[in-house]
C-alpha cells in the first residue's frame, strides 16, 4: 500500500469539491434551483462545452493544444443549421469530412513536426472563414430531431447530467483504462519512448486528432440543438473555456497528464459559474473574468497541495 | 565464429554528420551466450553505433544481420531490446502501463494486471528485493529506481526471453547495490543463451561483466579482445591516442596573485586555485561536474572567491549562445553594453567600433558586422561568442567546451587569442572534452562524478594521465 499519496487524492478530488461547493452555494442562494427544472436550467449550455472539452483534452493528452476548437464548433453549428435540415445526406457527409480534415491536420502536425498551437491558430481562421461563407448572418434552423433530442426530459436527472455521466464514464475508460488510451497518454509523456517501442506516431496523432474532431462535431450538434440556430461566432469562447475545463479538472499543459472525469467536472463548474452570475444579474462581460478567477483559485489550491506534500521530502 | 550462433552482426558501418566522420567502417559481432562490452572516450562513436543498431540513425554504408539473417536498418525486431542512456519510460504512466507500451502483444481486458505481473517477475529476477507496486507512477520514482524499472522492462517477456539486450550506460544512476545485482543478472542471462551489449565508462564493471571488450576510438574499432586478457591499464592505453603533442610554452605565473579560489567543499576533492593570467583546464569525461562548476563560479557562489567579474563562453551555441535574430555586432557587444552608454542610451558609434575592433582582432570572415549572426559559419559564430566575453571588462573567462565542432583553423586562432589575453592578466577556466585543448593549459583539473580527482601540471599532462584520473573510481 501507500502507492497513492494523499496529495494525489486531494488533487484528484479538487474538481469535485469545487463543483459541489459552487452548486451548494447556488442552492443556498436560490433554493428553488434545487430541482429537476432548476438544475436543467443551470446546466442548459453545459453539454456542448463538455463535449468540446473532451476534444481539447484528447489533444492535451498528447502534449498538443487546440486553438481552433471554438471556431470549429461554430462551423459545425452553421453546417448543421444550413445543410443538415434540407439535405441530410450531404450534411452528414460534410460533418464526416470535417472529422477527416481534423485527422489530416494531426498527420500534418506529426509529419512536419509542427507546433500544434501555430497550426490550430491558423486553422481557426480557416474554420471561421468557411462558417461565414456558409452563413454570413446568424440564422438557419436546427433539424427538428436534434432540437427535440436536446430538449428531452429523461428520468431521474436532466439530460446534461446524464450526458456528463456517460461522457465521463466512456472517456475515463477509453483514455485512462484502455491499452490504446495508455499509449496515447504515453505519447504526451515521452513520445520518443513510444516511437522506440515500434508505435507509429503519425497514425496515433492523426487518430487522436480525428477523435477530437468527432467530439467537436458532437459539440456543435449539441449546441445547435440547444440554441436552434447557427452562428459563425456562436462558440468562439469555447477555445479558452475548454482549455480551462481541462486544467480545472487536474490536467496539465505538458506531459500528458489529464483526467477525463475531472475535465467533465471542470466544464460543468464553468457552466454553473456562468449561470450563477446570470442569477446575480452580473453582466455577461464579467463572466469571463470570474471564470478566470475560479481558475486562479483552483491552480493556487493545487500549488498549495503540491507545496505542502513535497515539503518534508525537500527539508 | 559460427554464423548460426551469431545474434547480432554489423559490418562496415560508416556514418558521417557533415564534415565529422562519426563511424569509419565498424564491425561488431555478438554471439548468442556472449556479453560484449563497448568502451571508448567521448565522441569515439559508441552512441552513434548503438543508434544504428536501434534504427534511429541510418548509416551511409554497411550491413546488419540479426540471428544470422540479413536485416534492414530500422526494422524493429522483438528479439532486440534497448536500455537507452537518457531513459525511455513515460513519466506520466504507471510501471505496468509502461510495460504495455513496449509489449504491444499483451491484449485483452486484464492487460494491466498481466503487465504488472510481467514487470513484477522481471524486477524480482534482475533486482531481487526491489519490489514496487505496478500501479506506481514512474515520474514519482527516484532516478535510480526509474533506471532499474527501465532495465527490468528490457528483460521482461511474455514467454520467450529477448535474444539480445543492449545496455547503454545502464548503471549511470544505479547505486552500488543495484549495479551489482544487474551485473550478476547479466551473467545469468548470458549463461542461459542470451546475448548482451554493455556500454559503460566504469571499467571495473566492464571487466567484471563482459566476455569480450571492443575498444572504439575516433569512430573505429581499435581493439577487440577477450576480457580475461585485458586490464584497466591496457584498456585505458587502448582508448587514448598514441601520437605526441607539442605543449605550448610555459608561462611564468607560478607566484601571481590568486584570481579564482575554489575550496574542497565545492570541488569535493582537491582545492582548485587559478592565479591571475593562468589558463586552467577542466578535464575528464563529459558531464562529470565541469559545467556545473563553471555555472557556480558565474553565479557567484559564496564558497568561491573570484577576483573581478566573470564572463562565460557557452558551448551549446544554438541553445544558449547566439541571439539568432541579432546582428553580428549586437551579438558581440551585448556583454559590454554597460560600458557603451552615453547617458541612458547606447552610443551606436562606440558599439560599432568595438565590434569592428574585435572583427579585425579575430579575423572574422564577414563583409559587415551589421549582417545577421546566422550568416556566419559555425566556427565564426563561435569566434563572435569569444569576442562577446573578451570585449567585456571580465577578468575571469569561463569556457564551457566552446570548441565543439569548430574547424582546426579557427581553433588555432582562438588558442593564440587565449594566450595573448592570458599574458595581459586575464584568467581562464577552460572545460574541454578535447585532449589537444588541455595541452594549451597551464594546469589541468580532472573531474570524476562531480569531484576533482587530480590536478596535473602542464608538464605532467598526458592523455594517459587524464584518462587515468577520469576513470578513478569512487573506491580508488
Amino acid at each position: 500500500m501507500g502507492s497513492i499519496s494523499l496529495a494525489a487524492v486531494l488533487r484528484a478530488a479538487l474538481p469535485a469539491v469545487v463543483f459541489t461547493l459552487l452548486l451548494g452555494s447556488i442552492f443556498w442562494y436560490q433554493p428553488r434551483t434545487a430541482s429537476y427544472f432548476g438544475v436543467n436550467l443551470l446546466l442548459s449550455l453545459a453539454v456542448p462545452v463538455l463535449l468540446a472539452s473532451m476534444a481539447q483534452m484528447l489533444l492535451m493528452a498528447i502534449g498538443d493544444l487546440d486553438l481552433s476548437i471554438g471556431a470549429f464548433v461554430s462551423l459545425v453549428t452553421c453546417v448543421s443549421a444550413v445543410i443538415l435540415p434540407g439535405r441530410p445526406v450531404l450534411g452528414v457527409l460534410c460533418l464526416l469530412g470535417l472529422v477527416g480534415l481534423y485527422g489530416l491536420v494531426g498527420a500534418l502536425v506529426a509529419w512536419r513536426e509542427l507546433p500544434s498551437v501555430v497550426v490550430t491558430l491558423g486553422l481557426s481562421f480557416v474554420w471561421l472563414g468557411m462558417a461565414v461563407i456558409l452563413l454570413p448572418t446568424p440564422g438557419g434552423t436546427a433539424p427538428a430531431w436534434l432540437a427535440q433530442a436536446m430538449h428531452a426530459r429523461p428520468v431521474l436527472m436532466p439530460l446534461s447530467l446524464w450526458a456528463a455521466v456517460a461522457v465521463a464514464a466512456v472517456m475515463q475508460w477509453a483514455v485512462m483504462r484502455s491499452a490504446l488510451g495508455t499509449v496515447v497518454r504515453g505519447m504526451g509523456g515521452n513520445p520518443r519512448a513510444v516511437a522506440r517501442s515500434g508505435w507509429n506516431l503519425l497514425a496515433l496523432r492523426s487518430g487522436v486528432y480525428a477523435a477530437a474532431g468527432a467530439f467537436g462535431v458532437l459539440s456543435g450538434l449539441a449546441l445547435v440543438g440547444t440554441t436552434t440556430s447557427g452562428d459563425a461566432n456562436l462558440a468562439g469562447r469555447y477555445t479558452l473555456l475548454t482549455i480551462a475545463s481541462v486544467i480545472l479538472g487536474g490536467g496539465e499543459f505538458v506531459g500528458g497528464r489529464i483526467s477525463p472525469v475531472g475535465a467533465v467536472l471542470g466544464a460543468l463548474t464553468l457552466a454553473l459559474a456562468a449561470s450563477l452570475l446570470t442569477f446575480l444579474h452580473v453582466p455577461s462581460d464579467w463572466q469571463i473574468g470570474v471564470q478566470g478567477l475560479i481558475l486562479i483559485v483552483i491552480l493556487a489550491l493545487r500549488a498549495a497541495i503540491e507545496a505542502v506534500s513535497t515539503r518534508p521530502a525537500t527539508a | 565464429m559460427d554464423t548460426a550462433a551469431e545474434a547480432v552482426g554489423l559490418s562496415g558501418i560508416a556514418k558521417s554528420f557533415g564534415a565529422v566522420q562519426a563511424l569509419r567502417g565498424v564491425d561488431l559481432q555478438v554471439a548468442a551466450g556472449e556479453c560484449v562490452a563497448v568502451v571508448g572516450h567521448n565522441g569515439a562513436g559508441k552512441s552513434t553505433l548503438m543508434n544504428v543498431l536501434a534504427g534511429t540513425v541510418t548509416p551511409d554504408a554497411g550491413t546488419m544481420r540479426l540471428a544470422g539473417q540479413p536485416a534492414a536498418f530500422g526494422s524493429r525486431d522483438a528479439v532486440l531490446r534497448f536500455v537507452f542512456q537518457e531513459g525511455s519510460l513515460c513519466p506520466n504512466l504507471s510501471i505496468a502501463e509502461n510495460a504495455r507500451v513496449m509489449h504491444r502483444d499483451v491484449g485483452g481486458l486484464f492487460w494491466r494486471k498481466r503487465c504488472g505481473a510481467l514487470m513484477g517477475e522481471a524486477m524480482q529476477a534482475v533486482f531481487p528485493g526491489l519490489a514496487l507496486p505496478p500501479g506506481r507512477m514512474v515520474g514519482d520514482l527516484p532516478l535510480s529506481v526509474r533506471q532499474a524499472v527501465e532495465i527490468a522492462r528490457a528483460f521482461s517477456h511474455t514467454g520467450t526471453p529477448p535474444r539480445t539486450v543492449v545496455l547503454d550506460e545502464p548503471t549511470s544512476s544505479l547505486d552500488g547495490h543495484l549495479a551489482a545485482a544487474l551485473l550478476a543478472y547479466v551473467r545469468r542471462y548470458v549463461a542461459q543463451g542470451g546475448s548482451a551489449v554493455f556500454i559503460s565508462h566504469k571499467l571495473n564493471e566492464v571487466l567484471a561483466v563482459a566476455d569480450r571488450i571492443v575498444v572504439m576510438r575516433d569512430g573505429a574499432v581499435v581493439a577487440d579482445a577477450p576480457a580475461a586478457s585485458l586490464t584497466r591499464d591496457s584498456l585505458v592505453a587502448a582508448m587514448g591516442h598514441a601520437t605526441g603533442h607539442a605543449a605550448r610554452a610555459a608561462r611564468a605565473t607560478a607566484d601571481g596573485p590568486a584570481a579564482v579560489t575554489i575550496g574542497p567543499p565545492v570541488t569535493g576533492g582537491l582545492p582548485l586555485l587559478a592565479r591571475r593570467g593562468e589558463v586552467i583546464g577542466l578535464g575528464g569525461l563529459a558531464g562529470h561536474g565541469q559545467t556545473a562548476l563553471l555555472h557556480r563560479v558565474l553565479a557567484g557562489d559564496t564558497a568561491i572567491q573570484v577576483e573581478g567579474t566573470t564572463a562565460l563562453v557557452c558551448g551549446d551555441r544554438v541553445a544558449d549562445g547566439v541571439f539568432p535574430l541579432w546582428s553580428i555586432a549586437r551579438n558581440m557587444t551585448v556583454r559590454a553594453l554597460p560600458t557603451l552608454r552615453r547617458g541612458p542610451l547606447l552610443d551606436p558609434a562606440r558599439e560599432t567600433s568595438l565590434a569592428q575592433d574585435w572583427r579585425t582582432r579575430l579575423g572574422l570572415v564577414t563583409p559587415s558586422v551589421a549582417n545577421p549572426i546566422l550568416s556566419l559559419s559555425g566556427g565564426n559564430q563561435q569566434k563572435a561568442l569569444f569576442a562577446r566575453a573578451l570585449a567585456s571588462d571580465a577578468r575571469v573567462i569561463l569556457m564551457d567546451d566552446p570548441m565543439r565542432g569548430v574547424d582546426v583553423g579557427t581553433k588555432r586562432d582562438v588558442y593564440d587569442l587565449i594566450a595573448r589575453e592570458a599574458a595581459r592578466g586575464r584568467t581562464f577556466l577552460w572545460y574541454s572534452t578535447e585532449f589537444d585543448e588541455l595541452l594549451q593549459c597551464d594546469r589541468v583539473a580532472v573531474f570524476r562524478d562531480g569531484r576533482v580527482t587530480g590536478v596535473l601540471d602542464a608538464a605532467a599532462v598526458s592523455e594517459d594521465a587524464v584518462l587515468r584520473l577520469s576513470f578513478a573510481e569512487a573506491a580508488a
